[in-house]
């Protein structure tokens, strides 16, 4: 008689504020796995013993805790899920150069996707004319870029929902946000991006992960607000 | 075994391009090393790295890897023996999490170090002895930060070897001494020694000379 070894409840819990790109993410990760977990939202202006337990160093949300063991930094929480739960749905592909790959570019999306949004961010509340122009013209070249990574394929990673479509979605829904507010859209400019987006939105991880749009429009506008600009 | 092919695009002062080469001298796979002049880059390098048009870039057998850390689990992905990562999900993701916080916590504040003045280089030097006191935190009683071999947040952190070399150049007090930070200290004096880590520094005159002539200006505050 082979008695199956007694599975230890999984106790996740996901430390998260609601609008950020890289608490998306891990949602995006944790339900393409299939797995329960328990999220927390956190009052950034007021953080949890908890959250500054767990996060020391940084201090900043997502965190994921698996059975107490705190792991930070969405990158590599998604890296960690995708190699504990490897036997589903896995978000990096097993070859080591499309590996390498899939995480350059998921690097270089956090790191200048990142910033030029930060940037356009920026430059939408306290500029306007020219100066909001050339901010979109920047931020457009980097998504063609992201385009071109693309090309015809139906995911960045091949015929499969990957590491990168996961860490290049959560923007897409504060670049919505950009565009209802400066009235510019992609689409012209990267219809691919916008084919690709709408095909990851059909995915129930992504679209149970990311926030309704008017929510996000609205919070957006509450921190202009707190921000002092009109 | 198939003809493998690895080059490696690097520069001789460059920590991330150092990395590489301990990375594969760990591995003990054979490779061509390639130096870039990065006022004038080669038209292989931009080929091979058109997005960032940096070093370092490791070619296998015609196919580029870019990032240094990126690069590294590359490597260890590939040649499986020695491993850099350790085996463990979690420990991994500790090796991974303080590799980040070096890259972007710690070496841009070691860039600030050698330019600031006064009371803002003071601010920034207890950034510093911060930041090691976290690594220290990291490191406990272990020979290495991998444990009795190198490992990969060793490698990441070699980084802490050009600050040293830095402060030498401009005659600044280390900020990472025995005094204040022990087991740090303990650590860098066994990776110093370590035969790899030896082939994968920058010569000492050389690279001291290049900080002086790099960071020089701020002698004239000491």
């Amino acid at each position: 008689m082979v008695i199956a070894a007694v599975e230890m409840a999984e106790e996740i819990i996901l430390l998260d504020f609601w609008p950020s790109m890289f608490g998306m993410k891990v949602r995006i990760a944790l339900t393409e796995k299939g797995l329960k977990y328990e999220r927390r939202e956190e009052n950034l202006l007021n953080k949890s013993p908890l959250l500054l337990e767990m996060n020391p160093i940084h201090k900043k949300v997502p965190v994921l805790i698996h059975n107490g063991k705190p792991i930070c930094e969405s990158q590599i929480i998604v890296q960690y899920i995708d190699e504990v739960w490897k036997d589903k749905s896995p978000l990096l592909p097993s070859d080591p150069y499309e590996r390498a790959k899939a995480r350059f570019w998921a690097d270089y999306i956090d790191k200048k996707v990142w910033e030029r949004l930060h940037l356009l961010g920026g430059k939408l509340w306290r500029t306007k004319g020219e100066e909001q122009e050339a901010g979109k013209k920047e931020y457009i070249e980097y998504l063609k870029l992201l385009e071109e990574e693309l090309g015809d394929k139906p995911y960045f990673g091949g015929e499969n929902f990957g590491f990168v479509d996961l860490t290049l979605m959560p923007y897409f829904s504060w670049l919505h946000v950009f565009e209802i507010a400066t009235k510019f859209s992609i689409e012209v400019e990267c219809p691919k991006l916008i084919t690709w987006s709408k095909r990851c939105m059909e995915r129930e991880s992504v679209s149970t992960s990311l926030p309704d749009h008017q929510k996000l429009y609205g919070f957006f506008l509450q921190l202009k607000k707190w921000h002092g600009i009109e | 075994m198939a003809e493998e092919e690895v080059k490696l695009f690097g520069t001789w002062a460059s920590p991330v391009s150092r990395r590489i080469e301990v990375a594969l001298k760990l591995k003990g796979v054979q490779y061509e090393y390639i130096e870039e002049d990065l006022t004038n880059k080669s038209p292989a390098l931009l080929n091979y790295n058109p997005v960032n048009k940096q070093i370092p870039v490791l070619v296998h057998n015609g196919k580029p890897v870019a990032e240094s850390l990126v690069i590294i689990e590359y490597i260890d992905e590939t040649w499986k023996h020695n491993p850099i990562l350790p085996a463990d999900p979690y420990e991994r993701a500790m090796a991974r999490f303080w590799a980040k916080y070096i890259d972007e916590k710690f070496w841009p504040a070691a860039m600030k170090i050698v330019v600031a003045k006064g009371e803002e280089q003071k601010g920034e030097i207890d950034e510093i002895q911060q930041q090691m006191k976290n690594l220290e935190g990291e490191l406990k009683e272990k020979k290495f930060f991998g444990g009795e071999s190198l490992g990969f947040l060793d490698i990441a952190a070699n980084i802490i070897i050009w600050l040293v070399v830095a402060q030498e150049a401009l005659g600044m007090d280390q900020i990472l001494n025995e005094e204040k930070l022990p087991v740090l200290y303990g650590w860098l004096q066994r990776l110093l020694d370590d035969a790899v880590i030896k082939e994968c520094v920058p010569p000492k005159d050389r690279h001291l000379d290049l900080c002086k002539v790099k960071f020089g200006s701020s002698i004239a505050s000491k």
